[in-house]
């Protein structure tokens, strides 16, 4: 089968990026974790907790995860649709212009400009730049699959599609404000009170529904089946996960309002939309590791592959977790406690991260054209030592949570409030110092991936592909 | 590329779906039953809830905020007040008693005492310890409540007085005092003279500090008391003791006489209700060193 001149210029830059950005967003998470544990560390005005934790999320989400998802979907769509990205300019210009847009919305934080939306941060004129380099990332998405030279459009491509166009919607639905001038940095929400919570939570939600579930399924159905060389287990599953997934995501944003000024049955619909969201989710999840039915030894001897199948699993826990969580009776517990920020990096170290190293670790040799990465024991030891930093961390997190939400509920016997705000911080102290050890195994594995795959690209370490040698199909 | 691509895959023997990309394939599976069915009890359970609670909007603006009610009637401002009503009625048991009761009453009877008690000690927790710290240890600045000594009295009502209408806290019925600025008054040397015989503890025997005995005899016992063992009236501590608001180092003592610190507690009684500040005052008599 011929295969076209891919633009892989466009991928490598963005892998590049990818891991740049990694590095800073860890390393920022590290910083605030530990300033969580030793509030001395607070620094100055630019470096405290709460100018650097929208910079830490912002990092790991978009620049990381963001990165991340550029890479790969231009890389698997050329692939997918046999034919070459389409507009090597527009491409280039989303390049550019999201490093901009990351570079806007970081700086914007240190200074202390911000719209104090979670996750939407960063105010008016970065979000308008941001739509105009999302415009053209869809239209070169969009204008490839058009130009495609398959009959069909691979499943990969219907999760990044989808993860495309709804995070334009969410992007501009909740960002609809007005700037007090148009030379002032500040603007103002549309929407007040609870309309403006409703929003947010519609969009923070769904930011990870479609940005990190959604887009990253779109990695894993191209990835797993590659490194696995195994068909996808079920058609037939993929086609009902994404619609039912799609259908069902975009409605389970309240359960993050429970017990708030939100009317009731809003808070229901949060619910019980998150509960029908459980299969859903999972879909991904079982057709990715039943693809691997026929294959499981592979297991043993390709760490790469590891990473994929520990990231589905992670990701089957959190799905799981999240719908747990948003039942009213646990949330009451849950809610405002460090679990959530457990349930959060179960699914954004084991899942958005761990598929990400797998995608990284396959990707690199191809886009640099060597034989193979320069070692499979250090991708190993980053799979191990990044494994038991996760477990530290949502370990500790999990007992640390579940200990604040039964300390700030408890009344004694003569119906006073037994601990106060400042005791529970005081209890937590031992699991933030184990959740910043945590973070530190998790950079250090990071660490170790920057390393080999320097050592891969950079050399003769690794002997390069001879020039008439095609793109291997496993490879 | 369609149908007739078809092919059995080896190690599972399932009929791929025809297609390829970039030699990837897939597998003509059904979707697992298990799966189905989990999803269906969701979605079944998601509808039993819709019933029972409310769920839907009516864009009525009546109802529960202009949704439907649910066959159960429950709101969530109703299960605040069940709960509310589960913790006032642990309260119930001793409060009708606590409230007509007076303070001798109260520590002579185990069962109040120790409902004064709990609640004091978690309202502290709540509006105290910010300054004087969970244990009521207190810090530069702020007095320790678990020592004996006392800037205005240590009896209940004592206490009870400076919790309810605070320190300069701006309140009519306030404990208010001012050391003056002796930094214009006295020269430097004799700032340095005094506060030798300071913390001589009343028994000065280098020549400086027999020299501050006398510029303390005309300037400071009038509060400070003749023996410099502090005046409750006026709220001037105990010199000769080892307790030290400020600081007991010479600077310290020099600055504080120089240009004295006044610190302010505010008056409580129109942030808590009385029976909480009765409560607290309890509470830091227990703490150690309350008077009879």
């Amino acid at each position: 089968m011929d295969k076209p001149e891919y633009n892989d210029e466009i991928v490598k830059k963005f892998t590049i990026a990818t891991i740049f950005w990694g590095i800073a967003g860890f390393t920022a998470g590290v910083f605030i974790a530990l300033q969580m544990a030793f509030p001395q560390l607070n620094i100055g005005e630019y470096l405290t907790f709460g100018r650097l934790r929208p910079l830490h999320t912002s990092a790991v989400i978009f620049a990381f995860g963001g990165n991340a998802l550029f890479a790969t979907s231009y890389f698997i769509v050329q692939r997918t649709c046999r034919t070459r990205l389409w507009g090597d300019g527009f491409a280039n210009f989303t390049f550019w212009g999201y490093q901009a847009f990351i570079v806007m919305a970081a700086s914007g934080y240190l200074m202390g400009i911000t719209q104090a939306k979670e996750y939407a941060e960063p105010e008016w004129y970065a979000d308008i730049w941001l739509t105009i380099v999302w415009v053209c990332y869809l239209l070169v998405f969009m204008m490839t699959l058009k130009k495609r030279r398959e009959p069909h459009i691979y499943v990969a491509n219907w999760f990044y599609l989808a993860f495309i166009v709804t995070v334009a919607v969410l992007h501009l639905g909740n960002n609809i404000s007005i700037p007090v001038s148009l030379t002032s940095t500040k603007s103002y929400s549309l929407f007040a009170g609870v309309q403006s919570a409703l929003i947010q939570w519609w969009y923070g939600h769904n930011a990870v529904g479609f940005f990190l579930t959604a887009g990253f399924l779109g990695m894993m159905y191209y990835f797993v089946p590659k490194r696995a060389e195994r068909p996808v287990y079920s058609y037939r599953l993929s086609i009902l996960h994404f619609w039912s997934l799609i259908f069902i995501y975009i409605w389970a944003g309240p359960h993050h309002l429970h017990y708030t000024a939100l009317p009731d049955w809003a808070q229901t619909l949060g619910m019980t939309f998150s509960i029908m969201l459980w299969m859903p989710s999972w879909g991904g999840m079982i057709n990715g590791m039943m693809t691997l039915s026929g294959a499981w030894h592979k297991l043993r001897q390709d760490p790469v592959l590891r990473f994929m199948i520990i990231s589905l699993a992670f990701y089957g826990m959190s799905t799981f977790e999240g719908p747990l969580m948003s039942i009213k009776t646990v949330n009451a517990l849950s809610h405002y406690t460090d679990w959530t920020i457990g349930h959060v990096h179960s699914g954004a170290l084991g899942w958005v991260a761990f598929i990400s190293f797998g995608a990284l670790y396959h990707l690199v040799p191809v886009l640099w054209r060597k034989q193979g990465l320069y070692s499979m024991r250090l991708v190993n030891t980053h799979l191990w030592i990044a494994t038991i930093g996760i477990v530290l961390y949502i370990t500790a997190m999990w007992v640390s949570g579940i200990m604040q939400g039964l300390m700030w509920r408890s009344y004694d016997s003569m119906g006073f409030l037994q601990y106060s705000f400042v005791e529970t911080v005081m209890a937590m102290h031992p699991f933030y110092l184990i959740r910043a050890l945590g973070g530190i195994l998790f950079l250090s594995g990071a660490l170790i991936m920057v390393y080999n795959l320097y050592k891969t690209i950079k050399g003769d370490s690794v002997p390069a592909l001879a020039a008439d040698v095609k793109e291997a199909a496993h490879a | 590329m369609s149908e007739h691509n078809v092919e059995k895959d080896d190690i599972s023997g399932v009929e791929t779906t025809g297609h390829d990309w970039d030699g990837i394939k897939e597998l003509n599976n059904p979707a697992p039953r298990w799966w189905l069915m989990v999803f269906y009890v969701c979605i079944a359970f998601a509808i039993g809830y819709w019933v029972i609670y409310p769920a839907w909007p009516t864009f009525s603006g009546d109802n529960e905020r202009g949704g439907t009610k649910g066959t159960m009637g429950w709101t969530e401002y109703k299960q605040l007040k069940d709960s509310q009503a589960e913790i006032l009625a642990r309260r119930a048991q001793y409060l009708g008693r606590f409230e007509k009761a007076s303070f001798s009453q109260i520590e002579n009877d185990e069962g109040l005492r120790d409902f004064a008690v709990a609640g004091g000690k978690a309202a502290f927790k709540d509006n105290c310890a910010t300054c004087h710290g969970t244990g009521g240890a207190g810090g530069n600045g702020y007095p320790n409540l678990n020592d004996d000594d006392w800037l205005w009295g240590g009896k209940i009502e004592d206490i009870y007085q400076t919790i309810r209408f605070g320190i300069r806290s701006g309140d009519d019925e306030a404990r208010l005092s001012e050391m003056p600025t002796f930094g214009g008054m006295l020269t430097p040397k004799q700032i340095s003279d005094v506060a030798d015989f300071v913390l001589s503890k009343d028994n000065p025997t280098t020549p400086t500090a027999i020299e501050g005995k006398q510029v303390f005899a005309d300037n400071c016992a009038s509060c400070h008391g003749e023996k410099a063992t502090g005046g409750r009236e006026v709220g001037a501590p105990d010199l000769v003791d080892a307790i030290w608001l400020y600081g007991g180092t010479k600077a310290d003592i020099m600055a504080q006489v120089t240009k004295p610190r006044h610190g302010v507690m505010p008056a409580w009684e129109h942030r808590l209700d009385r029976n909480t500040i009765r409560e607290l005052a309890v509470y830091v008599h227990s703490l150690g060193g309350g008077e009879e």
